[in-house]
């Protein structure tokens, strides 16, 4: 690895650690890991948020209540809009996958917590569920009409095997661009978190002169820290948004 | 890298696992454990296969425990708030807006009843008006009445008491004539001329 | 050349694929700017349009940086 030993790794923060082993199953491992801690962790919050928010159930909300509520009709508002009054039979998952990223995104801001959502896997496993639930309600709602979404109207016929080529492939192309950009978004501003940090320790080793020059990346760390805060909050809300609108795909393939 | 072949399978390995982690985790991890225990600090952390089975075990447990918790138990609680008040605040709309019906009735009524008060009011006016003025008028007929009764029997007796005057100028006349002539002439004249005689000059 | 060297090269050329992504959400906002000042009574109603917009075009800068990361750690 290019990091020397004596620099701050900008990578460690990722590293997955097993706090304790459950054993081998069928030649994988599987342990609780710091990962699977911090997933319980925001579960925990979520539900302890909408549950001691609604707990008073006062006419006039409390802090607690109004932040409990506003999540609630954010969500809804945005099902809705997206997805119809059919689509909110889907209002829980999206309401669980928006507060499950979302927390987890802030989660992984506080130093030493560790962000869930910068795991491929993870990413990668609930876009591929969600491009999977697509399908599914797709042909269980439309029948074999699901497959009209890759066929636009008015394409020439010569041209439609080709579009509809362009279509399946972006139609693929979607859980990967959906969990690279949560992935990528986290990672990347983690790294660079670590990066001007780092910057900060090395300089402040230089002895006097390094711990003035130290303020300009302590200012720089402090402004990306509240950069990643809006990134946490808008990524989680484009992948809510991205799911309703997949989804809207499976409820009406005919745009 | 120091096994650039088995770094070269990993890195395949880690994009097909990208697109289906579910399968591709499963097959290729035996094969990958055994390079990675010795350099697993080296491996990059979200491309690192072997955590990827505990990853999805735990993923699936929060993730399906959190959407049980949500659909079951945290949403219906807070939307049967919002629920509630929405309830509450058109109920309480609807409830103003019966009240508000109900006082624009009773300000109709009132008006209705002041404008009934108002068409008796003027009513009870117009007949006192008349009734004192048919009386007024009564009285005053009954009073022109008795005066020009008054009026009529004055100018009677006015007539009268010219006629009687005027009989007696007539006779007080031929007295006075009789007594002149008498005294002037000393002879007899008869009272039948001297009374023709007078009664010329009267009537001249 | 050393093989390292070349790999840190190619995350290097890899990365400048995020400046297209910076073209392009750059581009969103400010035609959303430019749109939500004439007429900013519709503008509300377009904002999560523009954030999608800027995601999708963020994407696929991220796509390059992830290019590049694999470059660096895993070849």
């Amino acid at each position: 690895m290019a990091a020397a030993e004596d620099r701050v790794d900008p990578i460690h923060q990722f590293h997955i650690n097993d706090l304790f082993d459950l054993g081998t199953f069928g030649g994988m491992k599987f342990a609780f890991t710091n990962s699977a801690l911090f997933m319980f962790v925001a579960v925990g919050l979520v539900f302890a948020l909408l549950y001691f928010g609604s707990s008073s159930r006062s006419m006039v909300p409390g802090r607690l209540q109004s932040v409990a509520e506003e999540l609630y009709s954010f969500i809804r508002n945005l099902v809705h809009q997206t997805l119809g009054e059919e689509g909110m039979a889907f209002f829980p998952f999206i309401f669980s996958l928006f507060a499950f990223v979302l927390f987890t995104n802030f989660l992984g801001l506080i130093p030493y917590f560790f962000t869930v959502t910068s795991q491929l896997v993870i990413t990668g496993a609930l876009a591929v569920f969600i491009i999977l639930m697509v399908v599914v309600v797709g042909f269980a709602k439309n029948g074999v009409g699901f497959l009209s979404l890759f066929v636009p109207h008015g394409v020439p016929g010569a041209l439609l095997p080709f579009i509809s080529l362009i279509e399946i492939i972006s139609f693929l192309a979607r859980p990967v661009s959906l969990s690279l950009r949560l992935f990528g978004n986290m990672l990347a501003g983690h790294i660079v978190l670590k990066v001007f940090a780092g910057f900060i320790v090395g300089l402040a080793g230089l002895g006097i002169g390094g711990w003035i020059g130290a303020i300009g990346p302590l200012l720089m760390t402090v402004a990306i820290t509240a950069l990643e805060f809006l990134v946490a909050a808008l990524q989680a809300f484009v992948f809510a948004v991205l799911t309703c609108v997949y989804l809207k795909d499976a409820l009406h393939p005919h745009h | 890298m120091a096994n650039t072949t088995e770094t070269h399978g990993e890195a395949a390995a880690a994009a097909e696992g990208a697109a289906q982690p579910a399968d591709a985790g499963h097959a290729t991890t035996a094969t990958t454990e055994a390079g990675h225990g010795a350099e697993a600090h080296g491996a990059f952390p979200p491309f690192d296969l072997t955590t990827f089975p505990s990853q999805l075990l735990w993923l699936t447990i929060a993730f399906g425990l959190l959407y049980m918790l949500m659909s079951r138990v945290a949403l219906p609680r807070v939307g049967k708030i919002i629920d509630d008040r929405n309830n509450r605040i058109s109920g309480d709309l609807a409830e103003a807006n019966r009240l508000k019906g109900e006082s624009e009735a009773a300000s109709a009524a009132y008006e209705q009843a002041l404008a009934e008060a108002r068409r008796n009011a003027a009513a009870i006016g117009q007949k006192a008006r008349d009734e004192a003025k048919a009386d007024a008028d009564a009285e005053r007929a009954r009073a022109e009445a008795e005066v020009s009764a008054k009026v009529v029997q004055s100018e009677k007796a006015i007539a009268a008491s010219k006629a009687k005057a005027m009989a007696d100028v007539g006779g007080i006349a031929v007295d006075a004539a009789e007594g002149i002539v008498k005294s002037l002439v000393g002879g007899a004249v008869s009272k039948a001329d001297i009374e023709k005689a007078v009664k010329a000059a009267l009537t001249r | 050349m050393e093989a390292e060297a070349a790999k840190l090269i190619g995350a290097g050329i890899a990365c400048i694929g995020m400046g297209g992504a910076g073209i392009g959400v750059g581009t969103i906002f400010g035609n959303f700017l430019a749109g939500a000042l004439r007429n900013p009574s519709a503008a509300q109603g377009q904002f999560t349009n523009a954030l999608i917009g800027a995601a999708l075009a963020e994407g696929l800068g991220i796509f390059s940086l992830v290019v590049a990361l694999l470059l660096i750690f895993v070849v």
